[in-house]
């Protein structure tokens, strides 16, 4: 029994260390980003199951880019473009086209899985990686990106609340007719949305590849349906938001720490930590914010 | 005087002619009514003026000659027209003050100016006269308020023509009173006012002018001090259905049928969780009632206040948070609705197309939803029998067309609504009813024919419970009449009380919760 008590105690301890905190910010970046991406695009009334084909694209443009040109400054800038690009193709099948948003949301994961696979094939003639790149590495506190994040994330929060866009973003996700009657486009208003979403989301995914180096298939592995999650967690509002991602970032690096302190614990079940908080949430923080009113219903 | 608005115009949607060569002219600084039953195209003449509807043909003026093929919507609010609609046009998570800049949004150094927001529209207000909050979130507000502060926000930019669709519609009695003072204010400042309107009485309270519109076209225009009787028979081109009044009262010693004891049942509307403790009447709490045999009792009240959760918990759909419910001396308080129906409970639902009809489905199927066991035959359903019971059901109640293998989506909405009645009250052995707003969207004809089936419903036996938000229909069919405030009972009126001078005050000041 002391003995546990000793080893947890021990454990902890251990946590409280830079190299822990740096590891934090590393793993929350992706998903601080795709959800601040994914509450903007919601607040407008579309459902943004999206986020991980953004992340992924956005993964991979960056890598292409930091491989042929070397400069981080172009990779994190594509991958913003590769974000916004899905975006625009969603906002084409969705607002334009009025498809199913849900369905247009998987699609589009499912062709990113398809799609830079391809694409590596293509360029790289491999399957499965891309050719090593000098990316960020392992650096926090030099990354551009991680100071990028903290800018992004404050940029989210005056949109929503202290913007025109931001005003009109939040009345038509709410009432789009009522929007639409005090002369406001609601595909128009719908269209920046999605498309300044997109953008910060596919930032996220540069910082996937450009930490390990290079790109890797399938590499956003599920991030982009956690974002949804923490989107919703935090109630639509972007400040909640980044806060619930920064939880899931603490647990997905407490999740390796144990892994790697041998808990004697399965390491698949150890992996399951972030998800299970996910649930656990999920279930006692509903009904603390409220979905836009008109999310999903088209125009 | 001058003319704010000179305008004739015909459309057709599909094969139906909407408006055939319909005229209106408005005079400056005047409160015009607009007055026609459903259907008659009043909504469709002013959606045409206002942007949002093109005409087929005809001539538009708005102090200015305009383009009828080009006009729309912003080019009616640069020539001074604004427009409320029937059903509001706030975003209820946004502040008055956001709501008022939506569109227009002051900005300065990028960001939204919210001071200046506030100040433009808490100067509008002031100018009207009117208080409102501009930090106040609009979901958070009244009916009533949320509509004055519309007009305040409309009237700030439409300077010229004011229209608005069946204002009073959601208002208390002395909200009505509030409203139509406003209005009179904003014509005497020089504003056109544009009022679409079923309700004559208002009408002919606050109207200098009256144009009736009937299938479409213009059949009079009359000036003001008119009778209301008068109005009338021009609506419905003839002598208008008698209002009527309740059924004989039962007998004193008739038999409780069904019995409402400290209900409470949680809120419906999710009001709770959007703005937790801003002004959320949170469903119904502790209320009691009962409903003789032949008795007709009527629960009035502001839409919102516990109505739907009272009828759902009544009818089965909801469960009772506490509480008891019987039926004929039975416990239905944790009955299945089919139980309830079994026992003889009769439900005319408030929304016909969602909990009343299936609209995609034939007359004939919609008679037999609810009503199995009167044309099952073992495992089958016997047709033959659907079709009797369907054109029973039509014949009942002069349903057109009386054609049972027709969807319920090609019936109008009286009609549809006409069909619900049929099938409920038609039903073998009916004991209790309960009617949910049974006429509203139906024109007059419809609603005399609902009425007179109600009251014959309670001629019959049957103890009947309607729900409604019309003074007018609850004082033409029942023997007592309760208000629902805020989830509870907040008074109560019967016999001479109720046929009172002041009875529809007293109901009005209950309504609001200013007793």
């Amino acid at each position: 029994m002391m003995d546990a008590v000793a080893a947890v105690v021990a454990f902890v301890a251990a946590l409280a260390t830079v190299t822990f905190v740096e590891m934090v910010v590393r793993i929350t970046v992706p998903y601080l980003l795709a959800a601040l991406g994914g509450a903007i695009t919601e607040r407008a009334g579309l459902v943004d199951l999206a986020l991980e084909a953004k992340l992924l694209f956005g993964a991979f443009t960056a890598a292409a880019i930091a491989h042929d040109t070397g400069s981080i400054a172009l990779a994190i800038a594509g991958a913003a473009v590769a974000g916004a690009a899905v975006g625009a193709v969603q906002a084409l099948w969705a607002i334009r086209l009025g498809a199913d948003q849900i369905v247009t949301g998987v699609a589009l994961n499912l062709a990113a899985y398809g799609l830079t696979r391809y694409l590596l094939q293509v360029m790289y003639g491999q399957g499965s990686n891309s050719p090593r790149i000098d990316g960020i590495g392992a650096k926090v506190w030099s990354s551009p990106l991680t100071w990028l994040a903290l800018v992004l994330t404050a940029v989210a929060i005056v949109m929503i609340a202290r913007t025109r866009l931001g005003l009109r973003v939040r009345a038509v996700g709410e009432r789009p007719d009522a929007t639409a009657a005090a002369g406001v486009s609601v595909a128009g208003t719908r269209l920046a949305a999605v498309l300044v979403g997109s953008a910060i989301a596919g930032v996220g995914g540069a910082q996937l590849s450009l930490v390990v180096n290079g790109f890797v298939a399938e590499m956003s592995s599920g991030r982009g349906y956690v974002a949804l999650a923490a989107v919703i967690m935090g109630g639509w509002r972007p400040a909640w938001v980044a806060l619930v991602c920064l939880g899931f970032g603490a647990a997905e690096a407490v999740q390796v720490r144990m892994q790697s302190a041998g808990t004697g614990l399965p390491p698949e079940l150890v992996r399951l930590l972030p998800y299970l908080l996910a649930l656990v949430l999920l279930a006692t923080l509903r009904g603390r914010g409220r979905a836009p009113a008109a999310l999903g219903r088209g125009a | 005087m001058s003319a704010a608005l000179v305008m004739r115009a015909s459309k057709r949607f599909g094969d139906r002619d909407a408006l055939v060569d319909a005229r209106l002219e408005v005079a400056a600084g005047t409160v015009h009514a607009v007055v026609g039953e459903n259907g008659a195209g009043k909504s469709t003449l002013l959606k045409i003026v206002y942007g949002l509807v093109r005409a087929d043909r005809g001539q538009l003026a708005i102090g200015q000659r305009c383009d009828l093929a080009r006009h729309g919507v912003a080019a009616a609010q640069a020539l001074g027209v604004g427009m409320v609609h029937q059903h509001g046009m706030l975003v209820p998570t946004l502040t008055l003050a956001e709501n008022a800049a939506l569109g227009h949004e002051p900005v300065r150094r990028g960001l939204l100016d919210l001071a200046a927001a506030r100040r433009d529209l808490a100067r509008a207000a002031a100018r009207l006269e009117q208080s409102l909050d501009p930090d106040a979130c609009a979901g958070a507000l009244s009916v009533g308020e949320q509509q004055r502060a519309e007009i305040v926000m409309v009237v700030a930019r439409a300077q010229k023509l004011l229209i608005l669709d069946e204002p009073t519609a959601l208002l208390a009695p002395g909200e009505v009173d509030r409203l139509l003072a406003l209005l009179r204010r904003i014509a005497g400042d020089g504003c056109a006012v544009v009022l679409v309107s079923h309700k004559l009485d208002e009408v002919a309270e606050v109207a200098d002018a009256i144009t009736v519109l009937r299938a479409g076209r213009t059949v009079a225009e009359l000036a003001r001090g008119v009778a209301t009787r008068e109005v009338a028979r021009a609506m419905v081109g003839g002598e208008p259905p008698p209002t009527g009044a309740p059924p004989p009262l039962p007998p004193a010693d008739a038999a409780v049928v069904l019995m409402v004891r400290g209900l409470a049942v949680h809120d419906l509307s999710g009001a709770a969780t959007l703005r937790p403790g801003a002004g959320s009447a949170g469903g119904l709490r502790q209320v009691s009632f009962e409903v003789r045999a032949g008795e007709v009792v009527g629960i009035a009240g502001v839409e919102g206040n516990g109505q739907r959760e009272l009828v759902q918990a009544v009818v089965g759909l909801v469960p009772a948070a506490a509480g008891r419910i019987t039926l004929g001396g039975v416990d239905m308080t944790h009955a299945t609705v089919a139980a309830r129906r079994a026992a003889g409970l009769a439900h005319v639902a408030e929304d016909r197309h969602h909990h009343g009809l299936v609209l995609d489905a034939t007359v004939a199927d919609n008679v037999m939803l609810g009503r199995l066991d009167e044309v099952a035959r073992g495992l089958t359903i016997d047709r033959t029998r659907v079709r009797t019971l369907a054109e029973r059901a039509l014949a009942d109640l002069d349903v057109r067309p009386a054609d049972p293998s027709l969807a319920a989506r090609a019936l109008s909405g009286g009609n549809q609504q006409k069909l619900v009645v049929a099938r409920e009250l038609g039903r073998a052995a009916v004991r209790a009813v309960v009617a949910a707003q049974p006429t509203r969207g139906v024109d007059l004809a419809a609603q005399a024919r609902i009425h007179d089936r109600l009251r014959a419903a309670a001629a019959a036996g049957a103890a009947v419970l309607v729900i409604s938000a019309d003074l007018d229909e609850l004082f033409a069919l029942c023997h007592r009449v309760a208000v629902l405030h805020r989830g509870a009972i907040a008074g109560e009126l019967a016999g001479d009380a109720l046929r009172a001078a002041d009875a529809r005050a007293t109901l009005g000041a209950w309504m609001v919760g200013a007793a």
